[in-house]
């Protein structure tokens, strides 16, 4: 299957789809949304067609394309996706339709500015997890940031210009420092290759060699750049104001995906470029992600705005994929990689669902609520299920990332010590009080405002939306076989490429 | 039959499936009238899938039974469930001695049970719905008792939590005591998510330890590594605390007097017979473990003594008829951990299956009284219901008789058992303070009895007590059935001769591994345990006569002893002030904490104070820079030949 364009049909789709919009008529509102979706589904399909061509017995980087881009710099349009990044392709191709369907009513004017920028979103998303030239790469994660600062900006909540800049300013100064990384990188690469490169598989052999100070420093600057968008403790603060300000598609995708390209980062890059730096830095990186853990979950216990509470709620998730991505077992980073699927599917369908009485409340204080499962009861269903998936239950799909992460941490001899895993654990009691108390607050009791009392419960396309999330949910809670096999091989070349003298797996 | 175990956990998932997805739509065919007959129908599938489960394990049993001994362990391997790295998880049922007699119990109890809330939650507007959930706890304590391994095991755990959870809270709308029942639900949930963080962390180092999770092949490895005690030590500490959470001991016996507020059937299911006991199951399943810890197993035991002695005292004085039943359930738990605790593994499982029995038809009798008091759950309120409500009082004064400990009922069997061990494997000390809190249990109990069924009628005319319809009095004639007999499956030694205790036989291939590493040899006679039997029921005889005393011939004592001893009732009425305690040092704390220091001082003060400060800055330098740019072209000339100029002294300065 190798070199049959794929891949650059999976960007091109979107990216087709979005300038063919720009010629559609402004009044044709449905046309737009329709062909927003088909084109999204489009990208659903061939993302489909990589899953069951990917070869799993042979693991490593497959439909791998490279044309020369820049050639005096070396630098190529060089993509491909090993089990990592298809699952993580997947997850982008396969929330973006939903939340185009999610915003059909809610996105009242300039849909075809709105799906424009969904579209573009997604080749951004897309091109980052496909990259393997770090200028590509580059450019793709600079990009995708324009689509999201217009997508908070303009459809966002009353607050939404603060958020966009907050947003933009955040990423960009993480950004920058990964750039001049990237450079510094490149060059040193010419020492050895003769010539500048930007080539992720070359560097992969190169970025070991480097010295260890100098590792450090280089691991850093791409750290810090991974950590914001993550984001890591105490990088987090751009995330609440954007989420709460964002519209629910930008909610979903922002949670959904967004945050996974900063630990993808860290998984595809930090690692295995610098070996050493990582395993110097990580128990510092796993103390940062456990208070993100509990400091994530006991600011989210005291939020008033459900949004709010859901978006501190990713601070605790994200901890422990980063938690299990430095542990560097292979459990720990298998959860990682199932966890960062997990957490778009869950914290994606809470966001969804908290849209979707947005939608007819216009509130999200959590206060103006109560007593509505009797009033909308399908609604409450969805809603107790999301929550369940968020706290870990057994069954569905948290407890497998949770549990691997932390049963991997547990005995990682890069952290060599139980106390990591004991103070990620109690993040388990966390997650159950933040978002039990909600449910309760916002579902149990009597109703008490009247405007709640005439709440229509869910309709056919917001069950469908959210249904199909719900579909993985269990998937992954009962066999997650299919999705951990897809990344095995890949996880293992990552920890092998970090701890080539240690045995793997083994204490 | 054992092939098909699984059924056992399908059929009951199924159920929960077909009524909770299609509950809503069967209450309505046809229109409202025909509501009983939809009742009806929704009843069916969910104790039928019970009940069909109840019949295959009863299959699996007999067969079981025809195996050798040494030879009744059956893997049913299903599929894997969670692969990763040298972590192998599969879903997995094992059929032995252990896992079939809670299945038996689960099954049988759990369709009794069914079949009683037809009749109890008639009329219920979401009926459906309790049957859907009823179906899906039965489902994960399945998976608790059959698993072949601690994850699937904590699969079934945590769902039993979440069905707690989601039963207590069935009322959701409903004020309970001080707040609501949907509070009382949350605690459940929480307080034994702190349980679970106990059991995660024991798996975790079971996992480091032996590297895998399965019950045979970390047992097996057991004397084949060489673990260091303190290992062990830890791994039993850390299991406990989840079964301290699960089955309701100190300290995390909060939640269970709370979760009163769910249906009285749940009360009876849930937090009676079944789930409460999985803590109990899940150390005994363990044995081996705690046999190579041997520290923890004391703490076991001081913990389950404690915690018997402990809710039995608060029993003494409450009012509300299923809070007593609730301080009574922490209490008979503890002579289950207090068995554990001394070794006398099979003991405490015996007391679990009597217990199911009997608590189970005290809860049920309860909801028939309180059914019939038209949800009036006061004792206060009651008196001289027997003549109303025969089946009720009998099969209720049955169950009392046996968790009293009076021969031959059930729990005289199984209490008798972990006294006489307490002594035998334990200490003087433990079997005293069990032999205290059987007195005490003896009088609460016809406390009960007396306050509810005989003497004056307290209650108002408003109310008119009738028997409860068959369908949930022949529920409660079959427990009392298993109340009275179900204890002579474990005649002791003493009495049944040579062929020595039967239940104890059974379960001996489970625990052998766990009995010869603890390495007891009683050197106690016959006649210590003749002495130490007698006292505990004759104590437990004067109990009851205490009880008559003073709630049927002289009633206006109580209220005298209580305003006599008022500084200790008031402690116990209140049950120590425990929950006030936890809400004062922990929860608060906390809440306020994040709040306060975390949210507004941390988060927003201080991280976005510096990111919005840095902007801040940054801007106000820009703007002061941006004057220079006046677009005059004169001075950018100065500026110019400044620069130029600084530019040449430099080079000649540095030439």
């Amino acid at each position: 299957m190798e070199n049959n364009y794929l891949l650059s049909f999976l960007i091109l789709a979107p990216l087709a789809g979005s300038i063919i919009l720009l010629f559609f008529g402004k009044d044709k509102e449905n046309l737009v949304r329709y062909f927003g979706l088909f084109v999204s589904v489009l990208a659903f399909i061939i993302s489909l067609v990589l899953f069951f061509n990917y070869d799993l017995t042979k693991g490593g980087f497959q439909f791998v394309e490279k044309f020369d881009w820049i050639q005096n710099l070396h630098i190529s349009y060089n993509v491909g996706i090993d089990g990592i990044s298809l699952l993580l392709v997947m997850l982008t191709t396969f929330l973006t339709p939903l939340t185009l369907l999610s915003s059909w009513k809610s996105i009242k004017h300039n849909v075809k500015e709105f799906t424009f920028f969904m579209l573009l979103l997604e080749v951004g998303m897309l091109g980052v997890f496909i990259a393997l030239d770090l200028f590509l790469f580059y450019v793709f994660w600079e990009a995708m940031l324009i689509p999201m600062y217009f997508i908070i900006g303009i459809w966002g909540g009353d607050n939404r210009i603060y958020a966009s800049v907050k947003f933009f300013l955040y990423t960009m100064f993480g950004s920058l420092l990964m750039l001049v990384a990237i450079v510094w990188l490149a060059v040193y690469a010419s020492s050895s290759l003769g010539h500048f490169s930007t080539n992720l598989l070359e560097l992969y052999s190169i970025g070991p060699t480097i010295q260890a100070n100098i590792q450090e420093w280089m691991f850093l600057a791409f750290a810090l750049s991974f950590a914001i968008k993550v984001p890591l403790f105490p990088l987090h603060t751009w995330l609440p104001d954007a989420h709460v300000q964002a519209p629910t598609a930008g909610s979903v995708i922002l949670a959904g995906v967004l945050l996974k390209m900063g630990t993808y980062g860290l998984l595809r890059f930090c690692l295995p470029l610098f070996p050493q730096a990582s395993i110097h830095f990580a128990p510092y990186i796993s103390v940062l992600a456990i208070i993100g853990i509990i400091y994530g979950a006991l600011v989210a216990m005291v939020q008033k705005d459900m949004k709010k509470l859901v978006a501190y709620s990713s601070v605790a998730h994200l901890g422990f994929v980063v938690l299990g991505i430095f542990a560097m077992t292979p459990e720990a980073v298998q959860g990682a990689v199932i966890q960062m699927i997990n957490h778009g599917l869950s914290t994606g369908a809470l966001f969804l669902l908290v849209g979707v009485v947005y939608d007819r409340t216009h509130t999200r204080e959590i206060s103006e609520y109560g007593g509505i499962a009797r009033v909308v009861p399908v609604f409450a269903t969805f809603f107790m299920i999301a929550s369940l998936s968020s706290i870990g239950l057994p069954g569905l799909n948290g407890f497998v990332g949770e549990f691997l992460i932390l049963i991997g941490s547990f005995k990682s001899p890069v952290l060599n010590s139980w106390w990591y895993t004991v103070f990620a654990a109690s993040g388990v009691i966390f997650a159950a009080v933040y978002l039990l108390w909600m449910y309760q607050r916002v579902f149990f009791g009597e109703v008490k405002n009247p405007k709640m009392s005439t709440l229509t419960d869910m309709n056919n396309r917001e069950i469908f939306v959210l249904a199909s999330i719900f579909l993985f949910i269990v998937w992954i809670g009962i066999y997650p076989g299919t999705f951990l096999k897809v990344s095995a091989k890949s996880t293992q070349s990552i920890i092998e490429q970090v701890l080539p003298n240690k045995i793997i797996g083994m204490k | 039959m054992i092939q098909l175990i699984y059924l056992t956990v399908l059929l009951p998932f199924l159920g929960f499936l077909i009524n909770g997805l299609f509950g809503r739509k069967i209450s309505r065919l046809g229109g409202s009238a025909s509501g009983g007959k939809n009742e009806k129908i929704i009843g069916i599938i969910g104790s039928g899938a019970i009940g069909l489960s109840f019949l295959i394990v009863i299959g699996a049993f007999i067969q079981t039974l025809a195996l050798p001994a040494e030879n009744r362990q059956t893997i049913v391997n299903l599929f894997t469930w969670i692969q990763a790295g040298g972590l192998n998880i599969s879903v997995a049922y094992q059929v032995d001695q252990l896992s079939l007699i809670m299945a038996l119990v689960v099954t049988g109890v759990g369709f009794i049970i069914h079949v009683y809330s037809i009749g109890y939650m008639h009329g219920d507007k979401a009926f459906w719905r309790f049957f859907s959930y009823l179906n899906l706890f039965i489902f994960a304590m399945m998976n608790l008792i059959l698993s072949d391994n601690f994850v699937l095991l904590f699969l079934g755990w945590e769902g039993v939590g979440l069905c707690s959870y989601l039963l207590i809270g069935f009322w959701y709308d409903r004020k309970f005591e001080k707040s609501s029942t949907s509070d009382a639900a949350k605690k459940a949930f929480i307080v034994n998510r702190i349980g679970d963080f106990g059991f995660l962390l024991g798996m975790f180092l079971i996992y480091l330890t032996f590297g895998s999770l399965n019950f045979n092949e970390v047992f097996s490895r057991i004397n084949a590594l060489n673990i260091p005690s303190s290992t062990f030590n830890f791994i039993a500490l850390f299991l406990f605390i989840g079964a301290t959470g699960k089955s309701a001991q100190i300290p995390l016996y909060i939640w269970l007097p709370d979760a009163m507020a769910g249906p009285t059937p749940v009360s009876a299911l849930i937090h009676a017979a079944t789930m409460v006991t999985a803590g109990v199951y899940m150390v005994a399943r363990c044995s081996i473990i705690y046999a190579s810890a041997p520290a923890i197993m004391t703490v076991v035991a001081v913990v389950g003594v404690l915690t018997a002695m402990f809710a039995a005292t608060i029993g003494l004085v409450q009012n509300d008829i299923k809070k007593v039943l609730a301080y009574s359930t922490i209490s008979q738990l503890g002579y289950m951990f207090l068995a554990l605790g001394v070794g006398a593994f099979s003991a405490g499982i015996f007391h679990v299956m009597t217990h199911a029995f009997f608590k189970a038809l005290l809860f049920l009798g309860a909801g028939s009284v309180i059914h019939a008091m038209h949800d009036e759950q006061n004792i206060q309120q009651y008196g001289g219901l027997k003549k109303y409500m025969p089946v009720t009082y009998l099969t209720f004064l049955a169950a009392s008789l046996a968790i009293s400990g009076i021969p031959p009922f059930a729990g005289f069997f199984s209490k008798d058992e972990i006294l006489w061990y307490s002594f035998a494997n334990g200490n003087f000390l433990y079997w005293l303070i069990g032999a205290i809190t059987a007195l005490m249990t003896a009088f609460y109990m016809f406390r009960l009895v007396y306050l509810t069924f005989e003497g004056k009628e307290r209650f108002g005319h408003d109310k008119h007590p009738h028997e409860s319809p068959k369908i949930m009095t022949v529920p409660l004639m079959i427990l009392a059935v298993l109340s009275v007999i179900g204890g002579f499956i474990g005649i002791p030694e003493l009495f049944s001769g040579a062929n020595g205790n039967a239940f104890e036989n059974w379960l001996e291939p489970v625990f052998a591994n766990a009995q010869s590493r603890l390495m007891i040899y009683g050197t106690h006679s016959h006649f210590e345990e003749i002495l130490l039997m007698s006292v505990t029921v004759i104590g437990a005889a004067l109990s009851i006569w205490y009880a008559r005393y003073l709630y049927i011939h002289n009633t206006q004592k109580p209220a005298v002893y209580a305003q006599k001893f008022k500084g200790i009732y008031n402690l116990l009425f209140n049950k120590y002030f425990v929950d006030e305690a936890y809400e004062k040092t922990v929860v608060k704390p906390i809440v306020v904490g994040s709040e306060k220091l975390l949210w507004k001082i941390t988060d927003a003060g201080l991280i976005d104070g510096i990111v919005n400060g840095t902007a801040s800055i940054i801007g106000y330098v820009s703007a002061k820079i941006r004057k220079v740019q006046t677009g005059v072209a004169q001075s950018y000339a100065l500026v110019m030949m400044l620069g130029i100029v600084t530019a040449l002294f430099w080079l000649i300065l540095s030439l």
